[in-house]
């Protein structure tokens, strides 16, 4: 058994986990897009970043992909991580505005405002299509092309696979065009029309404070209380 | 060092036998770039799924899936060059020879393409054509390089000492 | 001397055989070097050996006169270089045709040449024998002085000079463990960029089990820096001497050597190298009789700058993709083919043989505390003796721009100096008295890197050079992680925002708190530095940020969008120059009167501002 600290909590766990898996465990909320629990960890998104090591000394790390280690420190929720995660959602939202998915994680981690130029792409190279088409349906039609900024998804010179199997399977794990939002307007990324957001001001902040005018939330509400 | 073949050319191993990368390397070695069918038969013989080899041949700059032109001009963009003005020099060639970045010509004579650092920094800017150097570039060189009458003009430049 | 050699089977043949190549390299004491590195090269020094071989023919010297065709021989800016032995008299800008008059004054007569000997650019004083230049002085060439007695394609050269002798006194008389001991307590730090301890590295890697590998690592990506290649390409053996008693040390029975495909001169030198090695039975099984063994291989890069970071290295090793993964696991216990693996870089390597001879006390004498030894560092840029310097660590950076590479070109000011490669730092002037040792670098916000150190005048501008290695990082990342590739596209958008006037101050504190985060979310060396560029020139140079975006001012004159070119009338004569070299015909006027450029067609190239003669053109 590996023994190590998450959140001052002193725990034990199996080797071979990680901190995603742990913190999962434990209830601690670690907002994830590249991951899932039937493929192996890929580590690109960086939204489950974590600090680990004592403070003064600490860095972040990709939960999903840290093993558990002996004696390891680990804080999900400070201040470092929540405003570096703040920072990266809004980057998605920047880059790829008609995923109800990143609108979600947007309004629940109190993103509200985007700084960035919009952009509209269609994937975030989160990679979990092309994990799932290898390691749950052994196909492996479709990989990464390019590097860098050229990067996307593509099978092998941009022709229609031989591999594929049309499983739809890449289709289905997708966080971008799983579920399409129609919300966000030319010149705001934020969406502002979803009645499924939970408006940060509920959560966060007073009303006074909220940005939206009129938020649908908060005209569904008053509706209610009529 | 050992060897193996695969589609009937040599391959060397490394301590893991041969590798895509070096199978794609002996194809490009024979064909002057990558065919599609050439691929095609590797990914057959090798057993190795087909976009195994269309991610290393596009992850990596040395690969081309394209032929090339018959003359391969080459500009520095590294740092050291950078500083002293490779972005003009590469923007005067792809002007006099009318060819994008990366791209060859309509007539198939040259191809432009830019690498980071050759490692030749205190000739900086530099640009190679066919493997000549020629060193300490500037927009009125690069003219001269490329006019109808390059044998007088290529000694001048490559001494790279006159202006 | 060609005849095919045995294999040497024990301290005491080797010994003996080293003697012969000795005597053989005494009695040829008269010999010319000239310069065969790509730098020289590219100026034709192909040729003048061509013409000096024919010379030496002409006058029947080709028996008693030899001729080293060898790896860089430092200053570069001055090439081609020769030196003639055994005075060694050096000759520099030297072309095909001078070589006859060397031949005649120099080597049958003794005298010197006035003409071609090296004449500083700032003082004017000139100096005949490469021992007294300046350039070289302040030096201490420990592991590049090979390059200018060895043929690089010779063995019996490297033997003579001592080479290989490491290697013996390893494997005959060291155990793994020694060796071990030997480099932690020289305390070799890692050339190849994070600085880490390369006796730590080997001690873990000596005592896992099984199989295991060592790397050396030859992908010196970094633009601007080209001290490995020098290496490679000048003393190859050294190289290899080093990665094969890491081997020894290490207990790896297999050594790869990841090359990139750019340097296709340093490919054949190393592959010969390791030929030659083989041959004498300095590579394969049983070394010396000794019972130790190690396959050396050849891998050849394809072209991406992250592969020299290691786990990418491994992978692209292994033919796929050169993605890095997290770490821990360690490489050093599940490296390549999930083995131990110990990557080093090439530098580091060439490190140990002298460690080995000269033991850890004598080699910590060089250098400081913390980093012992020397570094060799690239000096490219504005200045003034562009090439390889070799120095101890801890020399201030003043001393090395300014003694050794003779200030800034064209007596310009200094305005900073760029280390560690794209992910370093811009360093102003104020910090010129630093000791450029790996935690002074670190702490101002630069790095040590690998050994690029790119000077920058007045003409640079620090807006368009944050921008220039963005851009770099941008295209060369591999694009696993979100914040690495989203993350550097933004930062280059935004900085290109602020050199196209586009900015505002919102821009520039976004720039910052964007900077911060990629620099903490990425998940390899190269997204966690590619922010160093923009903070270190924010840093140090707001100034400039500011004057783009309050006053859409361009202080040195290089964004486009914010400069404009004039002709001041009473300076033009008329010449027409500007006119015919103009590309986007934007320059109007008829011989002998005054040209007027129509600022609407200018594409600021600057073309006709460097033609001009009279100075007529004025940059605002
Ligand atoms: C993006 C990136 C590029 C690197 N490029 C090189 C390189 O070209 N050459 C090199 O020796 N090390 C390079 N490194 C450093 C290596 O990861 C590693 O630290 C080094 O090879 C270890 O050898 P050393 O301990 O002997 O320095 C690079 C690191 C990163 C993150
Ligand atoms: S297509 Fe979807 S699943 Fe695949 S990488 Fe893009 S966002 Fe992820
Ligand atoms: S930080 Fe950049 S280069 Fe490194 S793994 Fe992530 S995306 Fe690739
Ligand atoms: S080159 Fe100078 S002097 Fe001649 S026309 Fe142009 S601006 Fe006038
Ligand atoms: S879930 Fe860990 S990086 Fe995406
Ligand atoms: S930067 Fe151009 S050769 Fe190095």
């Amino acid at each position: 058994m590996i023994n190590l600290t998450m959140d001052g909590l002193k725990i034990s766990v199996e080797p071979g986990a990680t901190l995603l898996d742990v913190a999962r465990f434990y209830g601690a909320n670690i907002p994830t897009l590249c991951y899932d629990e039937a493929l192996s960890p890929y580590g690109a998104c960086r939204l489950c970043l974590v600090e680990i090591g004592e403070p003064g000394k600490s860095r972040l790390v990709s939960s999903c992909t840290y093993p558990a280690r002996e004696k390891l420190n680990v804080r999900t929720n400070t201040v470092r991580v929540m405003q570096t995660r703040k920072m990266i959602i809004e980057l998605y939202l920047a880059t790829c505005p008609s995923s109800k998915t990143i609108q979600d994680l947007a309004s629940k981690y109190g993103v509200t405002g985007v700084r960035f130029s919009p952009k509209n792409e269609e994937c975030i190279l989160c990679g979990l299509c092309v994990r799932m088409c290898e390691e749950q349906m052994q196909a492996k039609a479709i990989g990464f092309v390019d590097r860098g900024v050229n990067r996307r998804i593509s099978t092998a010179f941009d022709r229609k696979s031989e591999q594929c199997r049309l499983c739809g399977a890449c289709m289905y794990i997708c966080p971008v065009c799983q579920a399409r939002c129609q919300g966000p307007s030319e010149e705001s990324t934020l969406c502002n029309a979803c009645l499924n957001l939970s408006p940060p001001c509920l959560e966060n902040n007073d009303h006074t404070l909220c940005y939206m005018d009129p938020c649908a939330a908060c005209e569904l509400k008053k509706k209610t209380n009529q | 060092m050992k060897k193996n073949t695969v589609l009937g050319l040599e391959v060397p191993c490394g301590p893991n036998g041969v590798s895509v990368i070096t199978v794609l390397q002996a194809i490009q070695g024979y064909y002057g770039y990558l065919p599609e069918e050439a691929l095609e038969k590797a990914a057959r013989e090798l057993k190795v799924p087909l976009i195994d080899f269309y991610s290393v041949a596009t992850f990596y700059k040395n690969f081309r899936l394209a032929p090339q032109g018959r003359r391969e001009v080459v500009t520095c963009t590294g740092t050291a060059c950078h500083v002293r003005g490779s972005e003009k020099i590469t923007e005067e060639i792809s002007r006099t020879l009318g060819v994008d970045i990366g791209s060859t010509t309509e007539d198939g004579e040259y191809s432009l393409k830019c690498v980071n650092c050759v490692g030749a920094c205190a000739l900086a800017p530099l640009v190679i054509v066919d493997g000549r150097y020629y060193g300490q570039m500037t927009s009125l060189k690069v003219r001269r390089l490329f006019s109808d009458n390059p044998t007088k003009t290529e000694q001048t430049v490559s001494s790279g000492l006159s202006e | 001397m060609d005849l095919e050699a045995p294999k040497i089977k024990s301290a005491e043949e080797f010994f003996y055989i080293q003697r012969n190549y000795q005597k053989q390299y005494r009695d040829n004491n008269r010999f010319i070097v000239i310069c065969g590195d790509t730098g020289c090269t590219a100026r034709n020094s192909k040729a003048i050996l061509g013409n000096l071989d024919r010379c030496l023919k002409e006058k029947d010297l080709s028996e008693t006169v030899g001729t080293r065709f060898t790896g860089c021989l430092g200053l570069c800016e001055s090439g081609p270089l020769v030196i003639v032995y055994p005075e060694e008299i050096l000759y520099h800008r030297v072309i095909p045709d001078d070589m006859l008059e060397i031949v005649e004054e120099t080597v049958l007569e003794g005298r010197i040449i006035d003409r071609l000997i090296y004449r500083d650019p700032s003082s004017g004083e000139k100096y005949a024998y490469a021992r007294d230049l300046p350039f070289y002085k302040k030096q201490v060439r420990n592991l590049l002085g090979g390059n200018w007695k060895t043929d690089p394609t010779k063995i019996e050269d490297y033997i003579a000079l001592g080479g290989y002798e490491a290697l013996v006194k390893a494997v005959t008389e060291m155990s793994p463990g020694e060796v071990v001991q030997e480099v932690k307590e020289a305390r070799l730090r890692g050339r190849g960029g994070a600085g880490f301890d390369a006796g730590l590295k080997w001690e873990e890697c000596f005592k896992a089990s099984g199989r295991k590998f060592i790397i050396c690592n030859a992908d010196e990506g970094d633009p601007g820096a080209f001290m490995d290649r020098s290496l490679l390409e000048g003393n190859p053996h050294a190289v290899l001497e080093g990665l094969i008693i890491g081997a020894y040390a290490t207990g790896a029975r297999e050594g790869v050597v990841y090359i990139r495909s750019e340097y296709p001169t340093a490919v054949e030198k190393i592959k010969t190298a390791i030929n030659r090695a083989e041959e004498l039975g300095l590579v394969g099984d049983d070394i010396l009789g000794s019972g130790f063994g190690v396959q050396i291989y050849l891998s050849i890069g394809a072209g991406a700058f992250v592969c020299g970071e290691t786990s990418a290295l491994i992978a692209s090793v292994d033919g796929r993709i050169g993605e890095p993964v997290q770490k821990p696991p360690r490489l050093v216990q599940h490296g390549y083919l999930d083995r131990p693996t110990v990557v080093n870089n090439v530098e580091t390597l060439a490190n140990v043989p002298h460690i080995i001879k000269q033991g850890a006390e004598n080699y910590r004498a060089t250098g400081t505390e913390a980093s012992s030894g020397t570094k060799i560092f690239s000096l490219v840029g504005k200045v003034n003796n562009t090439g390889l310097v070799e120095v101890p660590l801890g020399m201030t950076l003043r001393e090395i721009i300014f003694e050794i590479g003779g200030g800034i070109k064209e007596g310009k000011a200094f305005k900073a100096v760029q280390t560690g490669g794209p992910s370093g730092g811009c360093l102003p002037a104020s910090y010129l008295d630093l000791p450029t040792d790996f935690e002074s670098l670190t702490e101002v916000g630069s790095l040590m890197g690998s050994g690029g150190m790119i000077v920058m005048d007045e003409d640079t501008c620090m807006v368009d050079l944050a921008g220039y290695f963005l851009k770099f990082l941008a295209d060369e990342s591999c694009g696993c992680c979100f914040t690495c590739r989203e993350g550097i596209n933004r930062l280059l958008e935004l900085v290109q925002n602020i050199s196209c006037g586009r900015g505002s101050l919102d821009q520039l504190d976004l720039l910052k708190e964007l900077a911060e985060v990629v620099k903490d979310s990425t998940l390899c060396g190269l997204g966690q530095t590619a922010p160093n560029p923009v903070l270190s020139t924010i840093k140090y140079f707001e100034d400039e940020y500011r004057a783009h975006i309050l006053q859409n001012k361009c202080p040195a004159g290089v964004c486009r969008a914010l400069i404009t070119f004039e002709i001041i009338e009473s300076y033009c004569n008329g010449c027409g120059l500007c006119k015919k070299n103009c590309p986007s015909d934007a320059i109007t006027g008829e011989q002998k009167q005054t040209h007027y450029i129509d600022k609407d067609q200018c594409d600021k190239c600057g073309i006709c501002f460097s033609t001009c003669r009279n100075e007529a053109i004025l940059k605002q």
